[in-house]
């Protein structure tokens, strides 16, 4: 891929070799397959090394990765016959958040997904998928639909954070979150969340009230960024401050699956989910297929004990 | 509403949480006031209204007939789960909390009777961790929420607090959606939640059981958002209008009911429940 993190510049040399061997052998005629197999076999196991050895801050870029899948990119290889539904039905459309009907398997569900933008138009548009108070009265108003028609709801989640704006705290963003936290708990159809880059703090939380949460192997979910926590409580604004609180702050996948906050890792091709979007697609879609028809065989009662069981032991203390 | 209100009664007059000093100073109007007169008025200023911080105990004689009657849970101790690592260890921070005196965690819960109608109660304390809530305050509004369901109570949270505790991490996080789960069971059992919110409560605590309340009703001059001033500051680049995400800003913009000063909160209350269940 085009851009490489520090870390990856290894991994960056070697595809240069690669490259440069390849172009000699066209140029010259030359055979250079032995030579090539070797490098590509030392790429894939440099790929490996570097994501086991990875620090948490490292983890963190990678979830932030320029060529990291965003949720229409995953969108387009799960679903199928995708209608795009839009607006909140009271002051306007929020980009930030995509939502409508498809299908997974030629079963219709109802997805909501947050958006991040590639280049700075489209992040113009996307809002770097911050949503704002009506996207997550635009979400409720999806989920209520589908709800309506007994079809479930995935939702995906990739975002730094929810919009912290004048017009966001003038149309309620905390009481827009806290109402998708509570009709969440409510809701009678299924709701599978899938966090595949960056879960960031209430911003995230507000779409992923859900019977089953799934995490791609190298996306985060934090109460706050690292960089937040490193100048409230470090007072600081360093690689090294940030890279403390990313490690402090216990933010991985791994990591919150021991905590009990999530219930299942999906594996990322090696490299990354940004070194193969197909690859990433078609683990999402497994997971998301098997979690969704294990949740089909409960009942809704079941469903909703289920639901508050799983949120209600959330947490650890002392004490009765 | 001068004419819809009920005859003013006089506070249960018991010693507050105020330090002892003689006279204070208004940080409102810069008035010298005298304690005495500034404790019987629930830390109200007598000339400009300017609402002095009062503790939780304080809310809890305030708004109940008899105080507290029962406290629930104060047992409860986070564990530093995460074993937080920080310039301060959270562990560290949390005895330290502990031992200042006062509550035991972020939030005091347990029951009482208002005009004696009984009552299930939380109360927030910003004095402990900038009022934040970690697993055991989230815990502690859920039992009070379920215990509300059990005794088919109205509940009564008054919330204070600088949003989630990042020491705790995303289970800190969590809290949000296990509290605003607890009060859904309470909304599908058409039992009463009256929310107050005090200065300042933002972060977590307004995106989740804060902002659930049937009715909402605020302090005059309280502080009340999702973000705080200084992170919106940084993100939009300019300065914030006056006003902004205090409690008569959030009024104008319908983001809550009614905008109550503290001598008149508790016949508030009152006069709500009693058209809610009376």
């Amino acid at each position: 891929m085009a851009s490489h993190q520090d870390f990856e510049r290894s991994i960056g040399d070697v595809v240069a070799r690669i490259g440069q061997l390849k172009e000699l052998a066209s140029e010259r005629g030359l055979d250079v397959e032995a030579e090539l197999k070797k490098l590509e076999a030392r790429l894939e196991e440099l790929r490996t090394e570097t994501l086991e050895s990875l620090t948490p801050m490292e983890r963190v870029k990678i979830a932030r990765h320029q060529q990291r899948p965003h949720s229409l990119d995953m969108m387009e290889r799960v679903f199928t016959d995708f209608v795009e539904l839009h607006g909140d039905r009271a002051f306007r459309d929020d980009p930030a958040v995509v939502c409508g009907w498809a299908r997974l398997d030629g079963r219709s569900l109802m997805v909501i997904a947050q958006q991040k933008g590639r280049n700075t138009k489209e992040n113009l548009k996307r809002n770097f998928a911050m949503m704002h108070p009506e996207g997550y009265r635009k979400a409720l108003r999806m989920m209520r639909m589908a709800e309506k028609y007994g079809r479930p709801v995935i939702t995906i989640i990739d975002t730094p954070a929810a919009y912290p704006g004048i017009g966001a705290e003038e149309r309620g963003q905390a009481e827009a979150i806290a109402r998708n936290l509570l009709e969440m708990s409510l809701i009678e159809v299924p709701i599978l969340a899938a966090v595949i880059g960056e879960g960031g703090s209430g911003g995230a939380l507000g779409l992923s009230v859900a019977d089953r949460i799934v995490m791609l192997e190298y996306a985060i979910y934090s109460v706050i960024s690292p960089e937040g926590c490193a100048s409230i409580l470090w007072k600081e604004n360093t690689e090294e401050a940030r890279s403390k609180a990313a490690s402090a702050l216990k933010l991985t996948a791994p990591d919150l699956l021991f905590l009990g906050v999530i219930d299942e890792v999906i594996g990322e091709p090696p490299g990354g989910a940004h070194e193969d979007w197909d690859a990433t697609a078609t683990a999402l879609k497994e997971s998301l297929t098997r979690n969704l028809a294990d949740l089909d065989k409960r009942s809704v009662a079941d469903l909703l004990d289920g639901r508050y069981a799983k949120y209600r032991k959330m947490g650890a203390w002392d004490g009765d | 509403m001068a004419w819809f209100r009920k005859e003013k009664k006089k506070l249960v007059k018991q010693k507050r949480e105020l330090p002892a000093d003689v006279w204070k100073k208004c940080d409102g109007c810069g008035e010298i006031i005298y304690r005495e007169k500034l404790n019987e008025n629930a830390g109200v200023c007598g000339k400009c209204g300017y609402h002095f911080r009062i503790g939780p105990a304080d809310y809890a004689r305030l708004l109940l007939d008899d105080a507290l009657e029962k406290e629930y849970d104060s047992e409860l101790r986070s564990v530093d789960p995460l074993e937080f690592v920080g310039p301060t260890p959270y562990a560290e921070r949390y005895e330290r909390a502990i031992k200042k005196g006062g509550t035991k965690e972020a939030v005091l819960t347990g029951a009482g009777h208002v005009e004696g109608m009984p009552v299930q109660f939380g109360v927030m304390d910003f004095g402990f961790i900038g009022g934040s809530m970690g697993s055991v305050v989230g815990e502690k509004i859920a039992r009070v929420a379920e215990r509300a369901l059990d005794e088919k109570n109205p509940l009564i949270i008054v919330s204070a607090s600088g949003g989630a505790r990042m020491m705790e991490g995303v289970l800190s996080l969590m809290q949000m959606a296990k509290t605003s789960s607890a009060l859904g069971r309470m909304h599908r059992s058409r039992l009463p939640y009256i929310s107050i919110l005090t200065h300042p409560t933002t972060g977590g605590v307004t995106a989740s059981f804060a902002m659930l309340g049937d009715v909402i009703i605020a302090e005059p001059g309280a502080l009340i958002g999702f973000a705080g001033p200084r992170v919106i500051e940084q993100t939009i680049g300019q300065e914030l209008p006056d006003g902004f995400q205090r409690a008569e800003f959030l009024l104008e913009h319908g983001m809550v009911d009614i905008v109550v000063a503290r001598p008149e909160l508790k016949p508030t209350v009152s006069r709500l429940l009693q058209h809610m269940v009376g």
